[in-house]
């Protein structure tokens, strides 16, 4: 009989809660794209239904766990990288996925998520992206550009947003997508790429959230303009992009430069090719901070770079030191060292 | 040898280290401790050591003391006053005179009784005896510094590490005085630099020459002679301090359980001992994750509790103050988790090193919402092991988060104990849900404990949701449904309520019915013990409760309580577990003895206490 790892449809991955969501929020999308990736994350590799493990913390994107039909664990505010970590450490043989937002990641739980991503522990974090404090309806956010008035920036915020990717990188971080919610395709293909990551991954979802940002993307997102603005990496492929193939990115001194193919004398020669596994994080950094108008913004894999991970370094050094230790037993410990009779 | 020395026989003798804090004093006093303990002696040891760990050399604010209790019968206190106390500077002299018995020895190191000296510790004149009004005691004033350097003239060592040694100089005088064997200390300068053999060398001759000096000098009239204890139950011994105990007790209930000990911790004092000696148990297949916080601490424990592993989380007063969010996540989803807080002096970050009990109405009510948990509290330095073992046991037979306190006193002094074997500890089985296991419902509950299923990830056919948000009675789902959130509350309070039927009933000391009982809980044990020990050989009506188990407390309380005539609460903050009684108890009327200056009891202090209730003052 077939394993039946290899036959689960997004059927298989929808539970039997109602979701919650307002019509039209990103999120919806994004559910889509998960129930979408994890047929073809078992099928790749070989994992069945009950191996996963969904952990969240609070906001409209920490829903997320009840809406999947596998293991899942609905924390509190900012502290699902811990939590998440702690479930990989116990158990490293699931495949844990981290749901967060950007309040969530990024402001209460920033320490958190800034030393998952160091310790490299293999989790996948699903970092929901709206610019905005969904849940709490409508407060400015670490991610909030300089100036959005919300309902506690009547007046413009005063402060400078994170770029989650820069975050991610400066932390050492070995793998960091980006995606957008409207792209159900891209983002599931981006989804198993971090499956397959041994490593934490930053997956960073563009998602609307059409109560209280509405239109945050639509600059980038809008079908209309988005092939000129946006440009999807893939390893190894030329970075090009526009809805003529004829825009590309070249290197100039030590910053990236948007050039048009067949002007001012560059040619498809001239066009870097992306090397999502360079460990040096130099092009990297600079194509996760990509902004429009200057700049396509990059989607896709941007960076994927192997090194050990620190729930396969726990579990090693556990064995290392069993194999040739003295102690085998509680009664073994208790009598070691100096004891006398009386 | 000098003829005219006298041998006295004591029964117990109590020794104070005293000096800057980087004269070496905590391993000065643990050595003189183990190598009592190693002889045969009962011993219990006190550090009291200050927060700054370099606070200006040679200042009342930097002295650090160490103070071991030894005797050929139980001792159950590090003692309130010492016989022989050993001061390095002034300044320790200066802060550590009243605590030497009337008429006792003091051996100071009088190279540094010099105008720098004095002027450092702040006294007014150069003549310590006169000004400390010790003129009454046998004080010592040994060279002990310019001896040391003399001693290691020709050791190789540079000035510095000479200097370092005198505290082994002290420790060798006082290793005359008391009669006690070398050989213990020699072999751990062995064991401890056993890459530098002229360290070894060093450590022992200076050692030898204290032990010499103090011989040849005629001040030092009389020698002590404490045998052996003989009142100790036969068997195998060591020695081990709180922290240790706790750390192993929970790696018993890891193994009782055949399940990982997982620890998520983040360093405070004085719990970081527990974190250090789990990090050093791979062997044992432990597994700890030094977090970026508390908070993260608890939330990984979670998640490693979730996931299948035997957690726990462990911290000090602040500590435990972040993580009360966490601790209502445990609450909620009906996890085991053991968290262990070793409290100190607060509020706020207090007085770090310090001892005291006022972190138990956090223990008990520090969080939002209706959020009972079981607490219960460990009393000496070893039975922390039997209390980790059994908060392990109870978190995971119940499916409850379990918050254990001890406290800087048990967690750093240390005791000899008699070694157990993990046969005679019950097995833990908690309540795995099997694979597959048919209309499972994440939420349903066993009749006895109403505890919860644990269903691991991973296994097939039980997947399922938990987390934060209030829990539908059966199935585990997020409900707002009024009523069930009231069967939910409720049910979270009797499955707490229901662990008074698997523990033992509270135990009376002295007679089951008196005049006066004393009430105590936790660390003051051993303070409380012997004053009411005293008070009993004096005649006197008094029995002794103290209290391991905290919430929910044993069943047969108030029965003991009705048969007293008085009842007083001794604790070590302004009254915390007496209002726990009066909420639990309100029958009764209770008085109360607090302290709060970061110390332990005296047992003179109660004593006096417990005379002035008995004569109704
Ligand atoms: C300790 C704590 N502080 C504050 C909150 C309130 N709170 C809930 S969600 C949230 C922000 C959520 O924003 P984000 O993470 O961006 O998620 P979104 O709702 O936009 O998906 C806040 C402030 C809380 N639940 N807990
Ligand atoms: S408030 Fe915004 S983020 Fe939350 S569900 Fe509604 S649209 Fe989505």
């Amino acid at each position: 009989m077939e394993e039946q790892y290899m036959n689960y449809t997004p059927q298989d991955f929808k539970s039997d809660q109602e979701v919650r969501w307002c019509p039209g929020c990103g999120d919806h999308a994004i559910l889509n794209a998960v129930q979408k990736a994890l047929p073809e994350v078992s099928k790749q590799l070989k994992y069945n239904l009950e191996r996963y493990v969904f952990v969240s913390g609070i906001g409209c994107s920490s829903r997320f766990p009840y809406y999947v039909n596998t293991f899942g664990f609905h924390g509190i505010h900012g502290r699902a990288s811990a939590i998440a970590t702690g479930v990989k450490v116990a158990n490293p043989t699931l495949s844990v996925w981290q749901v967060t937002g950007d309040g969530d990641a990024l402001a209460i739980g920033g320490n958190h998520f800034i030393h998952a991503v160091r310790r490299n522990i293999d989790i996948n974090i699903l970092l929901f992206n709206n610019q905005i404090y969904g849940l709490t309806k409508g407060q400015y956010s670490p991610t909030s550009p300089l100036g959005a008035i919300t309902k506690t920036s009547p007046f413009g915020t005063v402060e400078h947003p994170f770029r989650p990717g820069e975050l991610v990188i400066g932390a050492q971080g070995k793998f960091f997508a980006r995606s957008l919610d409207v792209d159900v395709k891209l983002t599931a293909e981006i989804m198993v790429e971090a499956a397959k990551h041994d490593g934490t991954s930053v997956v960073e979802i563009l998602q609307n959230c059409v109560i209280f940002n509405d239109g945050a993307y639509d600059n980038i997102a809008d079908r209309e303009h988005r092939d000129d603005r946006v440009i999807v990496l893939r390893h190894g492929e030329k970075m090009v992009f526009g809805k003529n193939r004829d825009k590309g990115l070249i290197l100039s001194g030590l910053s990236l430069k948007v050039v048009t193919i067949g002007q001012g004398g560059f040619t498809m020669d001239d066009i870097l090719v992306h090397d999502a596994y360079n460990p040096n994080p130099g092009v990297h950094m600079m194509l996760a901070n990509m902004e429009y108008p200057d700049y396509p913004v990059a989607l896709g894999v941007i960076r994927n770079v192997k090194d050990s991970t620190y729930d396969d370094n726990v579990r090693d050094q556990v064995l290392e030191v069993m194999k040739t230790a003295k102690i085998k037993s509680v009664d073994d410990l208790l009598n070691s060292g100096d004891t006398w009779e009386v | 040898m000098d003829k005219q020395k006298s041998v006295q026989e004591l029964d117990e003798v109590v020794v104070r280290f005293s000096g800057d804090s980087g004269d070496g004093m905590q391993l000065t006093g643990t050595l003189f401790a183990d190598a009592s303990a190693l002889f045969g002696n009962d011993v219990s040891t006190f550090p009291d050591y200050p927060s700054e760990i370099r606070a200006p050399q040679g200042t009342i604010g930097g002295v650090s003391g160490f103070q071991v209790h030894f005797g050929s019968r139980k001792v159950n206190t590090p003692g309130d006053f010492c016989d022989v106390l050993i001061a390095m500077n002034p300044a320790a002299l200066k802060a550590n005179a009243k605590w030497v018995k009337r008429g006792g020895m003091i051996i100071v190191d009088a190279d540094q009784f010099n105008e720098k000296g004095y002027q450092r510790a702040g006294y007014k004149t150069f003549d310590a005896v006169s000004e400390l009004n010790l003129q009454d005691y046998k004080v010592i004033f040994a060279p002990i510094t310019n001896l040391t350097k003399e001693s290691l003239k020709d050791s190789g060592l540079d000035n510095k590490s000479i200097i370092r040694s005198k505290n082994m100089f002290a420790l060798g005088m006082v290793y005359y005085i008391f009669d006690r064997p070398l050989n213990f200390t020699e072999k751990f300068f062995e064991k401890k630099f056993s890459k530098k053999p002229e360290v070894v060398e060093a450590n022992k001759k200076v050692l030898r020459d204290g032990f010499n000096y103090a011989a040849n000098i005629h001040a030092i009239a009389s020698t002590y002679k404490v045998k052996q204890a003989t009142t100790l139950p036969k068997g195998k011994y060591r020695n081990i301090n709180g922290n240790t105990a706790t750390a192993w007790g929970l790696i018993a209930a890891a193994e009782k359980a055949s399940l990982p000990l997982f620890c998520g911790s983040y360093p405070i004092t004085p719990a970081t001992e527990i974190l250090i000696e789990l990090a050093k148990r791979k062997d044992l297949g432990v597994k700890t994750l030094q977090a970026e916080d508390e908070i993260a601490g608890i939330c990984t424990a979670i998640g490693a509790a979730y996931a299948g592993n035997f957690a726990v989380t462990t911290t000090s007063g602040p500590g435990l103050s972040l993580k009360s969010e966490a601790l209502g996540l445990a609450v909620m989803t009906e996890l085991p988790l053991v968290i262990v807080d070793v409290q100190r002096g607060g509020p706020s970050t207090g007085l770090p090193t310090k001892t005291e009990q006022s972190d138990l109405m956090q223990a008990l009510w520090g969080r939002n919402g209706e959020a009972p948990m079981v607490v219960i509290a460990a009393s000496t330095p070893s039975n922390c092991f039997d209390y980790a073992f059994m908060a392990g046991k109870i978190a995971m037979e119940h499916m409850t988060p379990v918050l254990l306190l001890t406290d800087g006193y048990i967690a750093n002094g240390s005791e000899p104990w008699r070694i157990p074997s993990m046969k005679d500890y019950p097995d833990i089985k908690p309540p795995i849900v099997a694979e597959g296991t048919e209309g499972y419902m994440p939420y349903a509950r066993d009749e006895k404990r109403l505890a919860r299923g644990w269903a691991f990830p991973g296994k097939k056919g039980i997947a399922h949701r938990v987390g934060g948000l209030e829990k539908d009675f059966l199935k585990g789902t997020v409900s707002h449904d009024p009523t069930n959130h009231q069967r939910m509350v409720d049910i979270r309070a009797e499955k707490v309520q229901r662990v008074q039927e698997f523990i033992p009933e509270q135990q009376v000391i002295g007679d089951p019915e008196g005049d006066l009982l004393v009430i105590g809980w936790g660390g003051t044990f051993g303070h409380l013990f012997d004053a009411v020990q005293e008070m009993r050989a004096n005649g006197k009506k008094v029995s002794l409760c103290h209290f391991n188990y905290i919430n929910p407390m044993p069943k047969n309380v108030a029965d003991i309580f009705g048969r007293f005539k008085k009842l007083v609460v001794c604790e070590l903050n302004m009254g915390q577990f007496a209002n726990h009684l009066r909420m639990n108890y309100q029958q009764f009327n209770y008085l109360q003895y607090n302290k709060v200056q970061g110390l332990p009891f005296t047992v003179v202090e109660l004593v006096e206490k417990f005379n002035q209730i008995l004569e109704g003052k």
